[in-house]
């Protein structure tokens, strides 16, 4: 069990900054985010985008912002908990405790959901029975190549996951037989990959089925993918025998489980009093793209200010016998843990 | 001011007035008129959460890679997909006529 002050959960660029604003208060922080860095969509959907209304910054990358923002907090000390998802949020005598989908607890009196877009989970292509085959032969992140040692492997994607994880199979004579199925016959991946992906085609070490979607899954009548339905623009169906069933089309974003946690949801966000950002659950928080508001504006600067009216209302929690005093950093420096 | 159509998942045609002055996009069209547009990325063709498809035989400026690339990773996919976001209100495409994907 992870003991802390407060749980930040969602470590993009308002968690992150929260994670100051606490510390300048001697508040400690541990911050949980499924995805496996810090960063949330900055890295995730546009590390290379530059942003232009961070004040004091007349231009920054994304990524290069999320660094800075690690680096101003690393004086602090926080905890993280990556690539694991909260899952559940429960109440013990005054405190909370925060259940990630791997089984990690986290306790601590006070919660800031920092959670942005939500939970980044991989997009999951328009098939019927999907999702009953899902752990019985169709993977949408390949976690461990080995497993799929001597099978026979679909994969459909144009993108870059969907070339790199062809060659990395391929390459590493891993797999049985693999086909690679796309939409279109064109890809837009790193040019080099898709010059192996054409050589490895052309060498009959792969199958490249283009202008196609798999559309359907059979069993193999065991429960288990036993061979795919791929739908041929001009040519009609196709059945391909596998044993797997890979579609790699990137992530997207949803709610999550908080949707499930007792608080206010309006419009997909959580409702928040803007006088500290909190939640309708006391001593749950709600900061940046996550929270909604009259008159909210989901931009980065906003979440930075909404999460340093939280930490206040959190340390008044905390210590309820304490006065806090605003102090600034001019005058007394950063003193970290 | 133009005049733009959008038909929603349910089949019903809206009539909506765009402005030409305002560096708007179809995805922020349909967004300010509560339509079920998410444009989770912001604009940014990076999310395909506005994809639409183009129905009349408006001339749109030629698709950008990254607009293409982002249609890749997406699904129900036609020939005449588009995204919203990536498509400017101009006076051009007065009369636009576009359905929502699913």
């Amino acid at each position: 069990m992870i003991e802390t002050d407060i749980i930040v959960i969602g470590a993009g660029p308002v968690g992150l900054f929260t994670v100051f604003e606490a510390g300048l208060l001697k508040l400690r922080c541990h911050l949980i985010d499924s995805l496996p860095v810090p960063g949330g969509q900055l890295i995730e959907i546009y590390p290379k985008k530059p942003i232009y209304d961070i004040p004091g910054f007349p231009i920054v990358n994304a990524g290069e912002l999320v660094d800075n923002l690690m680096k101003q907090i690393e004086v602090f000390k926080p905890g993280f908990t990556l690539g694991e998802t909260a899952l559940t949020l429960d109440e013990v005598e005054n405190h909370f405790i925060v259940t990630t989908n791997k089984g990690m607890k986290h306790k601590a009196p006070t919660v800031i959901i920092a959670g942005g877009l939500g939970v980044f989970e991989p997009r999951k292509p328009p098939i019927e029975n999907l999702d009953k085959f899902e752990d019985k032969g169709v993977e949408y992140i390949v976690r461990d190549p080995e497993f799929y040692r001597n099978k026979r492997v679909v994969i459909s994607g144009g993108g870059d996951s969907a070339l790199d994880w062809t060659i990395y199979l391929i390459e590493n004579k891993i797999v049985k037989s693999l086909a690679l199925v796309h939409r279109r016959t064109s890809f837009r991946g790193h040019l080099d990959s898709v010059q192996k992906v054409m050589d490895m085609a052309n060498a009959g070490a792969i199958e490249l089925i283009t202008e196609s979607e798999v559309v359907g899954i059979n069993s193999n009548g065991n429960g288990h993918v036993g061979s795919v339905v791929i739908k041929h623009a001009n040519l009609g169906d196709i059945v391909k025998e596998a044993d797997h069933f890979v579609p790699l089309f990137g992530l997207t974003p949803s709610l999550g489980p908080l949707a499930d946690w007792n608080l206010e949801i309006e419009k997909n966000a959580v409702k928040v009093n803007t006088l500290d950002y909190s939640t309708n659950r006391k001593g749950v928080f709600a900061v940046g793209d996550i929270n909604t508001y009259p008159g909210k504006l989901k931009l980065i600067l906003c979440g930075f200010h909404e999460g340093t009216l939280a930490v206040q209302s959190a340390f008044a929690k905390i210590h309820p016998n304490k006065k806090n005093v605003l102090k600034y950093t001019t005058v007394n420096g950063v003193s970290g843990f | 001011m133009i005049k733009v159509t959008v038909i929603d998942r349910d089949g019903k045609t809206h009539l909506l007035d765009a402005p030409t002055d305002m560096n708007m996009n179809m995805m922020e069209v349909c967004k300010a008129h509560e339509l079920p547009v998410e444009g989770t990325c912001g604009g940014m063709a990076l999310c395909a959460s506005c994809q639409m498809y183009l129905e009349s035989d408006t001339a749109l400026p030629e698709q950008s890679d990254a607009e293409l690339a982002m249609l890749d990773q997406a699904f129900h996919v036609k020939d005449n997909s588009r995204l919203g976001c990536q498509i400017r209100i101009r006076e051009e495409i007065d009369g636009i006529v576009v359905r929502l994907a699913p």
